[in-house]
């Protein structure tokens, strides 16, 4: 293989930037991030407050510190795109990482899903007596009878943390009601179907504006792009609502058993996706209105966002299924 | 080339606010040294608790924590980060881009690595200890009967996987979107294949990991109930999460050796990679094979006995690709031109040794018969023969190879012959006497033993000392390198060696590539 000098005819150089502070900037600010969470929880759990009682402080710091690098890093990388830095193939390049970083979060929503098949068709029934294993029933959980959503914990149906010893590391209460389908006593009262019609709608504004961004209509793109944020907003006050009447009126937390856990761990971690995505659209937004980015061939930023926002809604759509309907 | 571009800025902050894929290569590889030295430590601490039976030097519980220690550092310190290196190095250079796709990225995928395992070795100075869980940290262990630092474990796990995805994303990036025109997939160099398969199979492992961590500090702080029956949940699923990722994870490690391997035999054959296509699929489907037999390191938690014959016809599928690629290996070796130089010793010294850690590997994928094999040190002699004679051997060859054309001079041959033979022996007769203790019922993890292992125990740690000593000299040749090694007369280095790298100048100027080459119409590959 021989290399030669010459550049094939309409080659654009690959702009390779400056040496750059925003790496270690956003070092310094996750790092902080992380090690003040991390002194945060063990106060809470293992409760030495005295030792760090600057703990949320180090913590406080570091997201402030981390959120105004990444601004600046995106104000950065938006600044190169207007000044014509950028090719057609370093644009690419952003494609691809924003559609493989979509793909680790589906990866990483999937092992939530797969803890909740998991838990639903194999280890609920062993626990029950199901099964090979179905004898340690009758030696560690007499009585414990499984369905979805559980009416019991197996340390309830033994009679509570100091009967059976093995595995307890705290209290699980079972909810009163459980958020599926089937406890529900209203269908219109039931928040997640409320959730379902705002989430897909939104994904069809978000359609409706990028089609009218692609014909250069500045005010129809701002107006549905706003409608699309606003149903953001809506969701998450609704999931509020919802998390209030969960922890309030049905008793189910987080200390619920392996229905609560589930439940507020997929629910959660997909919620904090959408108000993600939501910030994300928001700020595609300011920038259109404020600034005028983005022509009808050149707005990625707003292309990247509303991929995400299209992916928290398929995530949702899955939660629906199998959360809250089946 | 001409260097028309500037060149590296001066001090400590070319190094902090670097955007180049050779400073950021040269970056990893130094770091992942020093992991290995760190991890190396730790292991001499457990070879010299076992010299003998009967406690000597630590307590248990110390013990434990130099266990977990050693393997969290090796595996993600040490030999991960090396093979980024590795990556940053060389992809850019034989796929004749001018960089990585996304440089400022990159330069963070490196920066959050160090602070991430500073904060991982401080656990050792917390209270109640370090993780002291087995470097697979299974619950209960990790989340009911954990010290408090496995908080900042938990986190030093998130750190380094957010490192390892974004730094595989942007290998992706690179291999899609940066080859030369001209350079078709079919075209590009194995190991730059091997990486881009690595790199699907980390975006897709690493967040499964994330969400194990998560589930545990969920458990610990939070009071939900994954791993613990008590509230319907189960400590099996966490074996489960983390074999999906863990099972993953060990080809993750391995298909970058394999790369290098293929492209340091055939230079030292001088003869072309014997079945470059059946390489790349056998690649793509260990890849595949990956993902559907984590189970087999869980035989005996009492699975369904279906489960059990799945994994295990499962597993033994992989050895067929893995075969191919020996096979491929040894022919392309068959009526080479061949010559012994350092890399070529190691990467030999990778396929006799790999090929025996793939063997023990089909015994233990045998399920009835794992009953006996599991939690003893035929494991660890299983996975010692495919990391560090695997794994480890490769980088090591890796480096003899490409460093003369890395930095313009030459390592001294003579020193790393020696260093290549002490290794062979040294690790040989560290690792090979553990199948036979392990085979007679060894446990492995446990500081003390039956006193009719005593003799074998102390063969073992008499070769981890040799073996671990002998990386001093490695680093030394290195260094001497770099500081006062010959000067490379000869701009190709290696006369059977082929490539775009090795195209470019020597010393590899600090910018290659600004404008891409053109790629030969001919095959490149025989
Ligand atoms: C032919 C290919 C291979 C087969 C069939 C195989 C099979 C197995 C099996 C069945 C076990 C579980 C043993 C037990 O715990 O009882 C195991 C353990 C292990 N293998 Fe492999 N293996 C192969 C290749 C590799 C490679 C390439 C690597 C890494 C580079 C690797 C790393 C490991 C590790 C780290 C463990 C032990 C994990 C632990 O419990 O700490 N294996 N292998
Ligand atoms: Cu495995």
């Amino acid at each position: 293989m021989a290399a030669t000098e010459h550049a094939p005819a309409g080659y654009e150089k690959y702009h390779v930037p400056d040496s750059s502070s925003l790496a270690v900037r956003a070092t310094v600010g996750l790092i902080l991030t992380v090690f003040g969470a991390g002194l945060l929880l063990n106060d809470m759990t293992f409760g030495e407050t005295h030792e760090s009682g600057n703990a949320k402080w180090v913590l406080a710091a570091g997201l402030v510190f981390f959120i105004f690098t990444l601004a600046s890093w995106f104000r950065t990388t938006i600044r190169e795109n207007m000044q014509g830095m950028n090719s057609a193939q370093l644009n690419h390049s952003y494609v691809l990482g924003m559609f493989w970083f979509i793909f680790s979060e589906v990866m990483f929503f999937f092992a939530f899903f797969g803890t909740l098949f998991y838990v639903r068709q194999l280890a609920g029934p062993w626990l029950a007596g199901e099964g090979d294993g179905g004898r340690m029933n009758g030696l560690l959980w007499p009585g414990f009878e499984f369905s979805w959503p559980p009416t019991i914990t197996p340390q309830e149906a033994v009679g509570g943390t100091d009967i059976q010893p093995i595995a307890n590391n705290g209290a699980f209460l079972t909810q009163e009601r459980s958020m599926s389908f089937a406890d529900a006593h209203h269908w219109y009262q039931w928040l997640p179907m409320w959730n379902t019609i705002i989430l897909l709608s939104s994904s069809f504004t978000v359609h409706v504006a990028h089609t009218a961004l692609l014909k250069d209509q500045r005010s129809k793109f701002n107006l549905w792009l706003g409608i699309t944020v606003a149903l953001g907003i809506i969701f998450v006050g609704l999931q509020a609502a919802e998390y209030y009447e969960a922890y309030v009126l049905f008793g189910l937390t987080l200390n619920s058993g392996i229905y609560g856990s589930t439940f507020f761990m997929l629910t959660g971690f997909h919620g904090f996706h959408v108000f993600m995505g939501m910030t994300m659209l928001l700020i595609q937004l300011l920038r259109s209105v404020r600034g005028h980015h983005f022509t009808a061939s050149d707005h990625f930023g707003f292309e990247a966002s509303s991929w995400y926002w299209h992916f928290v809604d398929v995530v949702w759509v899955f939660l629906f299924l199998f959360v809250y309907i089946l | 080339m001409g260097d028309h571009h500037h060149g590296p800025a001066k001090g400590l902050s070319r190094w902090l606010f670097t955007t180049n894929h050779k400073d950021i290569g040269t970056m990893y590889l130094w770091f992942s040294f020093a992991m290995f030295i760190l991890g190396g430590t730790f292991a001499m601490i457990i070879r010299a608790e076992l010299f003998q039976p009967g406690m000597q030097l630590v307590e248990p519980g110390f013990f434990n924590q130099m266990t977990t220690l050693h393997g969290l550092v090796m595996v993600f310190g040490a030999i991960m980060p090396s093979f980024v290196g590795l990556a940053n190095w060389l992809i850019p250079m034989m796929i004749g881009a001018p960089d990585m796709a996304l440089p400022r990225m990159n330069n963070w995928s490196f920066w959050i690595l160090p602070p991430g395992f500073l904060m991982l070795a401080s656990t050792l100075f917390m209270e109640g200890g370090a993780p002291a869980f087995g470097w697979t940290f299974y619950a209960p262990l990790s989340t009911t009967y954990a010290a408090p630092s496995v908080t900042f474990f938990i986190f030093a796990i998130h750190v380094l996987g957010i490192s390892s995805i974004m730094g595989s994303i942007n290998i992706i990036a690179t291999i899609m979107n940066m080859r030369a025109p001209g350079m078709t997939y079919m075209k590009m160099p194995l190991f730059v294949w091997t990486w881009f398969i690595t790199a699907f199979l980390l975006v897709a492992v690493m967040p499964v990991l994330a969400g194990a961590v998560t589930m545990m500090l969920m458990d610990i702080h939070f009071g939900t109930s994954f791993f613990s029956a008590a509230g319907g949940g189960d400590p099996v699923l966490f074996q489960h999460i983390f074999w999906f990722f863990g099972h993953p994870e060990v080809y993750i490690i391995i298909l970058p050796a394999f790369g290098v391997v293929s492209q340091v035999i055939p230079a030292f054959s001088r003869k072309p990679l014997f079945g470059y296509a059946s390489m790349v699929y056998a690649t793509a489907a260990i890849a595949i094979l990956s993902f559907v037999v984590w189970a087999h390191h869980m035989y005996t938690v009492g699975m369904p006995v279906a489960g059990e014959l799945f994994f295990m016809y499962a597993t033994m599928l992989i050895a067929v690709p893995t075969g191919v690629k020996v096979f491929n290996w040894v022919s392309t070796m068959w009526r080479g031109s061949l010559s012994f130089e350092t890399p070529m010793l190691f990467s030999i010294g990778f396929l006799v040794l790999f090929t025996i850690g793939g063997f023990t590997g089909l015994m233990l994928s045998i399920a009835p018969a794992d009953f006996q094999y599991h939690d003893t040190y035929f494991v660890v002699a299983h996975f010692h023969y495919v990391m560090v004679a695997g794994a480890v051997f490769s980088m090591t060859s890796a480096v003899y190879f490409w460093l003369p054309k890395w930095t313009g001079r030459m390592y001294n041959e003579t020193m790393g012959k020696v260093h290549f033979w002490i290794s062979f022996v040294g690790f040989n007769v560290t690792f090979f006497p553990q199948h036979f203790v392990g085979l007679a019922g060894m446990p492995r993890r446990v500081p003390d033993y039956a006193l009719q292992f005593a003799d074998f125990n102390m063969m073992s740690s008499i070769g981890a000392f040799v073996y671990g000593a002998s990386q001093i000299m490695f680093l030394y040749n290195v260094i001497a390198t770099i500081v006062s090694g010959e000067k490379v007369s000869d701009e190709q280095v290696w006369d059977g060696a082929e490539g775009l790298e090795w195209t470019l100048p020597t010393p590899a100027p600090y910018h290659t590539f600004e404008v891409p080459p053109k790629i030969e119409a001919t095959p490149a590959h025989g």
